[in-house]
């Protein structure tokens, strides 16, 4: 049994957004967004990686399975950085000795 | 009824002789025989340094070891039962041995890597028995930093990269589980149709997949603090020791369910087959498998407390900690009811059975007083939390994984044991077990510390009777040893099913042959019918 | 009933029908393939963890530490970082390809798509090693003599940054010396750990490569090629998130 086999057309075009998606977020990274530069950034770096999972790993035309194994990883990935947030949004930077005054 | 039974001709364990057949098999039961004898070596290892601990702590005064050798004692017994005891036993022998043909397989997916993961095993341990000889570690098996990056002289790296190593051993089995049971079922073997067994180890296989590396990574940024000087953690270099401590427990409070789940798993077979009745709230308790492993991973800060973590953060855990008690209380309120008016019997893994519903529901219970926030702020770091724990560990785990094995013998070796040693050494399991840690629940509400070699004076008698218990639960542990080689040789035979149990593991010859199966069998019964057993029975030798 | 007779009739017929690559264990080479592609798929996850623990210990470190963060993500040239981002999504779309002559069959073409992407990779490795080695130079390692002295930095190239910021950065030496050192240690550990991955995935290939050229693939069977694909993918998109958070950190000033 074969895979799906994609046309070379899409993986060029895939290839092309991903390129000019990397120049955009380096341009990004020189406009003042303040706060919003490291969401921008993620979100375009979020997006490339859906277009890399999507077509050139060939999720797209996957199983089920293989769908809910990839969101799985990303749910689990999720709650790590979430819930260590939970705790350090909610104090206060203590000083270490060396940066008390 | 049946003919003398006889040892078949052809098995798996005659399917080949040499060193060569073994060391490079491909065969799921020969490598689940290997891992049984590799991680009951290491038990006994673990058992030496508790024997040392017990030792030192039935007088008060620090008379037997120094402080720091007492130290690297707890240390040792925590890694080597933690990491090449527990999180392998159940999954790697039993599961090894035992998911294929109960799902109707003839291996597992891969069993190339099921091979490598037993070569990763013992290169791990290989590490871990060298920074033992070496002089030991001190650090406790958590490894907190700063201690263990920067204060401890002891041999931290060589044991961070056996536990490292050896996690991806438990990666592998996991990885390896999954595949297996979602491709790899015989027609007919639905989801809905396969042993509890199964699925708690499925259950089992995600959180050691998604929680292991984490642990990982989390070892080799230690590692590379200690040996390269990088600073992560120490706040002498600016770094957080608690940011250690969350990314340790995010994997090691889902390994405790690890540990515990396969057991869970067991204690299902057992309970249906020994009562003869079909498992009360099937998919509850299958569903509650999964419930275990997801909230699990979110509740790890529980262990963290007093450690420096946000009052709000300690609330949003204390009350998270509450929510996975649930599954199990599902599970435990499943069996009692597989058990009333069912035909109930006392034979040795059974007799294992019942000691773990009750002693999993006291660890169980313990553990709500130490998710309660209010609570665990005085008992944090005293001997409540080791009774606690171990109640879980050997109570719960470690006694399934008997039960298991006593269960399984037969099919695994096609020989019976000694019914009269067995139950004696299982009544002397429980019996050693509470005396050596119900006073631990006394003495530390009453606020002796752990990881101390001495302790004031008005705590020596519950130390003693603790000290005094763990004799007798030693030699319960070692007189299986004897029966089960005595049994290899002198056993009765077994047949196939001397259980009468269900599942499919049951129909295969006792050993199996290296393919399990002859044919690939077809199912269509559901899970536990006992009434079918007797009739399928009739076309086995 | 006599096992070992009927298992010999069983094995004789099989054998005659099933695809050399099929291993006895499995009934069909679409079963055979699916449990690799989800098996490869589960150890991915192991490595979103793996490497999730870094992300972790980053994300903590940034929020607290942000403008030392920001002035030492300054002291990496955007342009190797940028150019080492367009070669591994050069190298994917090399390794996209490569799968796909295997897919169809083509045996020269996925030979030199694969050849493609490991010189790719080593460029990437190339790279790192002139940045590593202008980090080694400017004692930016921690561990090994570590000193952040910005005043000694030249200001990364012509990339439009004008003085050193429009904020007036709070922070004593001795602050900045500690704070950007734990930059550094997750920098090197990150990009480190990823490299290791990229050596491993050029191995990895080097053998995919000779098994292509010794003909063991077709259309039926070319498992191993999607598999290395796969994994170098996810490499690549390690380096997807590690570009933007390691070297374009306030840029803007």
């Amino acid at each position: 049994m074969s895979g799906h086999v994609s046309p070379v057309g899409l993986y060029v075009t895939i290839f092309g957004a991903l390129t000019v998606l990397t120049a955009l977020t380096v341009f990004a990274a020189f406009v003042d967004l303040g706060q919003f530069n490291f969401l921008v950034a993620m979100v375009i770096a979020v997006f490339k990686a859906s277009l890399v999972i999507w077509y050139f790993m060939h999720v797209k035309y996957a199983s089920h399975l293989t769908k809910l194994t990839v969101a799985t990883g990303l749910f689990f990935l999720v709650i790590l950085l979430s819930m260590t947030l939970i705790d350090y949004s909610s104090k206060a930077f203590t000083p270490m000795p060396p940066f008390l005054q | 009824m049946l003919d003398k039974l006889k040892i078949p001709e052809r098995h798996y364990l005659n399917n080949g002789h040499s060193l060569a057949s073994w060391l490079l098999t491909k065969d799921h039961k020969r490598i689940a025989i290997m891992y049984l004898i590799s991680i009951s070596v290491m038990f006994f290892l673990g058992g030496l340094f508790a024997i040392g601990i017990r030792l030192e702590l039935a007088t008060p005064q620090g008379d037997f070891v120094t402080a720091d050798t007492y130290n690297k004692f707890f240390t040792m017994h925590g890694v080597i039962m933690v990491f090449f005891f527990l999180i392998p036993s159940i999954p790697a022998v039993l599961g090894n041995f035992l998911i294929p043909p109960m799902i109707g397989a003839k291996d597992l997916a891969f069993p190339r890597i099921n091979l490598i993961s037993l070569y990763i095993y013992w290169i791990g341990g290989v590490f871990t028995l060298y920074a033992m000889i070496a002089g030991g570690v001190d650090t406790g098996w958590t490894f907190y930093t700063p201690y263990s990056a920067t204060g401890s002289n002891t041999n931290v790296v060589p044991t961070a990269v056996g536990v490292f190593i050896a996690g991806f051993s438990s990666i592998l089995t996991g990885l390896n589980f999954i595949v297996t049971i979602h491709r790899m079922r015989a027609p007919g073997m639905t989801w809905f149709r396969l042993p509890l067994f199964v699925w708690a180890h499925y259950a089992t296989s995600l959180v050691q997949v998604l929680g292991t590396p984490v642990v990982a990574i989390t070892i080799v940024m230690l590692g590379v603090e200690r040996a390269l000087g990088f600073g992560i953690f120490d706040p002498a270099r600016g770094g957080d020791p608690v940011l250690f401590q969350h990314l340790f427990w995010f994997y090691s409070h889902p390994a405790v369910y690890i540990m515990i789940l396969p057991a869970l798993g067991v204690q299902s077979e057992l309970v249906s087959t020994f009562s003869r009745k079909t498992i009360f709230g099937y998919s509850f308790v299958a569903f509650s498998s999964l419930a275990i492993a997801v909230f699990g991973f979110i509740v790890w800060a529980h262990h963290m407390f007093v450690a420096g973590i946000s009052t709000y953060a300690a609330m949003v855990f204390s009350f998270l900690s509450f929510s996975v008690a649930i599954p199990s209380a599902v599970k435990v309120f499943n069996w009692t009811a597989t058990l009333y008016k069912g035909a109930i019997s006392f034979e040795t893994p059974m007799l294992y059975a019942y000691g773990f519903l009750g002693l999993f529901a006291i660890g169980g219970l313990t553990g709500l007083f130490l998710a309660t926030l209010g609570l665990d702020v005085h008992v944090h770091d005293t001997y409540f939390v080791v009774a606690h724990f171990h109640y879980i560990m050997v109570g719960g785990a470690i006694m399934g994984y008997m039960g298991g094995l006593h269960f399984w013998w037969p099919k695994m070796t096609g020989r019976m044991y000694s019914e009269f040693f067995s139950r004696v050494s299982a009544i002397m399991v429980f019996v050693g077990f509470n005396v050596t840690f119900f006073p631990q629940f006394v003495v530390g509400y009453l606020g002796m510390p752990r990881r101390y070699h001495s302790y004031p004076d008005e705590f020596q008698v519950l130390n003693v009777m603790s000290s005094a218990g763990a004799t007798v639960l030693g030699l319960g542990y070692a007189l299986p040893v004897l029966y089960f080689l005595w049994s290899l040789r002198y056993g009765a035979v077994a047949g196939p099913n001397p259980w009468r149990a269900s599942g499919l593991e049951w129909q295969m010859q006792s050993p199996p042959l290296t393919e399990n199966f002859v044919e690939t069998p077809i199912v269509d019964t559901e899970p536990y019918e006992y009434e079918h057993v007797v009739s399928r029975e009739k076309h086995l030798v | 009933m006599s096992n070992a007779v009927v298992h010999a009739d069983i094995h004789g017929q099989a054998h005659a029908a099933h695809h050399p690559a099929l291993r006895h264990h499995f009934d069909t080479m679409g079963q055979q393939k699916e449990a690799a592609v989800i098996g490869m798929w589960v150890f991915l996850l192991t490595e979103i963890l793996f490497f999730g623990g870094l992300f972790a210990a980053y994300m903590v470190y940034r929020v607290w530490y942000f403008d030392a963060f920001a002035e030492a993500s300054r002291s990496l040239e955007i342009f190797w970082g940028a150019l080492n981002t367009a070669v591994l999504i050069g190298s994917s779309l090399t390794m996209a390809m490569a799968v796909r002559g295997a897919q169809t069959n083509k045996r020269t073409a996925t030979i030199n798509w694969l050849i493609l992407t490991m010189l790719l990779g080593c460029v990437f490795l190339g790279v790192k090693v002139i940045e590593y080695a202008e980090k080694i130079e400017h004692h930016h390692v921690p561990g090994f003599n570590y000193q952040w002295a910005p005043a000694h930095e030249a200001a990364p190239a012509a990339e439009g940054v004008a003085a050193e910021g429009h904020r007036k950065l709070s922070l004593t030496p001795e602050q900045l010396q500690l704070m950007t050192q734990i930059y550094f240690s997750l920098y090197f550990t990150m990009t480190g750990l990823h490299a290791l991955h990229m050596i491993v995935g050029i191995g990895l290939m080097s053998v995919i490569t000779w098994m292509t050229w010794k003909g063991k693939f077709d259309r039926e069977y070319y498992t191993p090629v999607e598999m290395s694909g796969l994994y170098w993918h996810f490499v690549d998109i390690v380096w997807i998130f590690l570009f933007p958070l390691l070297y374009l950190v306030e840029r803007h000033t």
